[in-house]
């Protein structure tokens, strides 16, 4: 995978004393530390952090964590004291810390667009025009500029209201005028710092929905800022915790729910449902750590009631539970089988938690396997894997 | 007189005679520039007054009416407009009104066309707003009885020394007003510019101006405002118009004149501030 942003070894200080300030960093001081003796403020410290090509790189922690600030750092709203922010411009790659005025002009108009917390509308324009705001900027004619706004418009759904002013839109919809401003200009990398915080909840999930299925078509790079751990879970394909300026744990949702790097991120996710973020994969266990039976079968559980025999190809030949012959059934389709004892569910390993424990329940208990996308057997979930994810031992 | 004041009186700083020297040294080396400077000015103000007096007074005042329904689209306001300048005319003082209009609009906009562009110089450099405050303060505060003297020792009597007297008056106003609409131009949407690549001049064309536009007209609402305060002052040195006729007023002690010359200067206030309000208020 390509990167698209990558972060170097960031440390951002705002305030006078630069050099005194890093010496400090380097020491590994706190931001009350370096507040107390320099007087400048600790926006974030030895960031480091690689964003792919198409993914949506989350960065969550508390106000003041230094989340915001290191995102307005790939587009030099926040000047970087030291380290490298490299952005990936057309073939090129471009150091937004040490680039002259016009790339950095150039890569604000077409690379990296941006959408606001409170959404940084121009009151006195109209939606159409706040739309094409970045194309005007980077001079882009009349008539393509019309006709790429009205394409955006078109896709946020805000088609009938493109002559009103911002301050007639509710809060969503400006949110909307505000994404539609930023794909306007049809920049690969999208900042999105906050974008929905300022929205009431039902609105917030909507647009979450929204942003994702936009995301499904246009397969942007977005470094998303939020506070909010369900909103991270739900859109991040990673997630990176900060806290106090510094980055606690990067890693992808299961893994920061499965193993939090220490007590600020197991506080963080205290409240979360470990069943809207697990997913079968996680919990499995391996094929190799199943124990063997006799001539190629292999025991699903550690109760052995269930057992699977393997053909030569990784497929299964044969199933038999409490010593009688089963079938094995997807659960994808859980809801529409009856009760009966003689079938074993099987489960992908994106299959969430969730429906593997709904096939659990659906069969007395029963293991649930997991076959790869070639229905490969690979490994199977026991009552007890599922306990101990959900109560996190 | 006690020894330490008698001490301190006897060391006097010598302001007085310094400034003095100064402007001696103004007139003596430059008289004939600042002469030739205020003659010409005196040619356009008194051009453009005998041009508008060619005009028949009720087509003049119907045409401002029209002009303040363009600018306001309101038609009670055009009526108003035009009934005012009416009663002017009724009260036989209109061509001092002409001299008058054409003082204050000349006077308010050369102190927005000076006054604006260093309100946004001073706006975007907080140190230049630091050296410019007591300059402007110095212009709004001391009295305007000590500027009418050098003014008129360098340009004599007339309309350009009035013109001069009340533009000094007025810039702080405009410089002011525009300082405080570009500097409180919200951060979201100045960063909104910024973040979607908008040059220095962009920024500012683009978010800044529009952002301070409803701020920067109340400026020129003042600033005219403020110049009509100006014309009893401005006549004292030569300036034409209804100053010209309240000093007289004042000097034969006649009421009634000046009654009606107060009047006239009121119902020519109350025109110009409804015709420039643009942007104040909710109205796009």
């Amino acid at each position: 995978m390509t990167v698209a942003v990558d972060f170097k070894n960031v440390d951002i200080v705002f305030g006078a004393d630069q050099a005194g300030s890093l010496a400090m960093i380097d020491k590994g001081a706190t931001r009350a530390e370096i507040l107390e003796k320099t007087g400048n403020v600790l926006g974030c410290a030895g960031a480091s952090l690689t964003v792919h090509e198409g993914e949506i790189s989350v960065l969550m922690g508390l106000s003041g964590s230094g989340k915001s600030t290191l995102l307005r750092a790939v587009n030099r709203l926040n000047v970087v004291s030291r380290g490298q922010v490299l952005v990936k411009d057309g073939d090129k790659i471009v150091d937004v810390v040490t680039c002259d005025e016009p790339t950095l002009r150039r890569l604000r108009q077409k690379q990296v667009a941006m959408v606001f917390q409170q959404f940084g509308l121009l009151p006195w324009r109209t939606v159409e025009e706040n739309v094409g705001l970045g194309l005007e900027l980077a001079g882009v004619p009349d008539a393509e500029r019309k006709e790429r706004v009205h394409k955006q418009l078109k896709l946020v759904n805000l088609d009938q209201w493109s002559k009103k002013y911002a301050h007639e839109l509710s809060g969503g919809m400006q949110q909307r005028v505000g994404l539609a401003r930023a794909f306007a200009t049809e920049a690969p990398i999208l900042l999105m710092d906050e974008p929905f915080s300022a929205l009431d909840p039902l609105i917030r999930t909507k647009l979450q929905d929204e942003l994702l299925q936009l995301q499904a078509e246009l397969k942007k790079t977005i470094i998303f800022v939020s506070h909010d751990l369900e909103e991270a879970l739900k859109i991040g394909s990673h997630i990176t915790i900060m806290e106090g300026g510094r980055i606690v744990q990067t890693g992808a949702p299961e893994d920061i729910v499965l193993r939090p790097a220490n007590d600020y991120v197991r506080d963080f996710i205290a409240n979360v449902n470990p069943l809207s973020v697990l997913t079968a994969w996680n919990v499995m266990r391996d094929r190799r750590d199943l124990e063997e039976s006799t001539d190629g079968w292999v025991w699903l559980d550690r109760r052995k009631t269930t057992r699977f025999k393997i053909d030569d190809h990784g497929l299964v030949a044969a199933a038999e539970r409490d010593g009688k012959p089963a079938v094995w059934v997807s659960c994808a389709d859980v809801e529409a089988q009856s009760e009966e004892a003689a079938q074993v569910f099987w489960a992908n390993p994106g299959t969430s938690l969730k429906t593997v424990m709904l096939a659990m329940h659906r069969s007395q208990t029963a293991p649930v396997a997991l076959f790869d996308d070639q229905s490969r057997f690979v490994g199977a979930i026991g009552i007890r894997d599922v306990l101990s994810a959900v109560l996190r031992r | 007189m006690d020894p330490i004041s008698k001490f301190m009186v006897d060391h006097k700083i010598p302001i007085g005679a310094w400034g003095k020297s100064f402007f001696g040294f103004l007139t003596d080396n430059f008289d004939t520039i600042f002469r030739a400077f205020s003659n010409g000015l005196n040619f356009i103000l008194d051009g453009l007054v005998n041009l508008l007096l060619l005009v028949p007074p009720v087509l003049l005042a119907l045409v401002i009416a029209v002009i303040a329904w363009l600018l306001q689209r309101s038609r009670p306001l055009a009526i108003g407009v035009f009934l005012g300048l009416i009663f002017i005319i009724n009260q036989n003082l209109w061509k001092q009104t002409v001299q008058t209009l054409v003082l204050v609009v000349a006077a308010a906009a050369m102190a927005m066309a000076i006054g604006v562009p260093l309100g946004i110089w001073a706006a975007h450099k907080p140190k230049v707003y630091r050296i410019m405050l007591p300059v402007l303060d110095l212009m709004q505060t001391l009295p305007t009885f000590v500027y009418l003297i050098p003014v008129l020792t360098l340009f004599g009597l007339g309309n350009a020394p009035g013109l001069i007297v009340t533009i000094i008056f007025v810039i702080p106003t405009a410089v002011r007003l525009t300082h405080l609409g570009v500097v409180s131009v919200p951060k979201s949407i100045i960063e909104a510019g910024e973040a979607f690549g908008a040059t220095k001049s962009q920024l500012l064309w683009k978010v800044e101006l529009p952002s301070a536009l409803p701020t920067i007209m109340a400026g020129l609402t003042q600033s005219i405002m403020l110049s009509l305060s100006m014309v009893v002052f401005a006549a004292l040195i030569g300036a034409g118009g209804l100053g010209t006729e309240i000093n007289r007023a004042l000097g034969s002690r006649r009421i009634d004149l000046g009654l009606e010359a107060g009047l006239a200067i009121v119902v020519l206030a109350i025109v110009l501030d409804r015709m420039t309000r643009i942007g104040v208020g909710g109205k796009k």
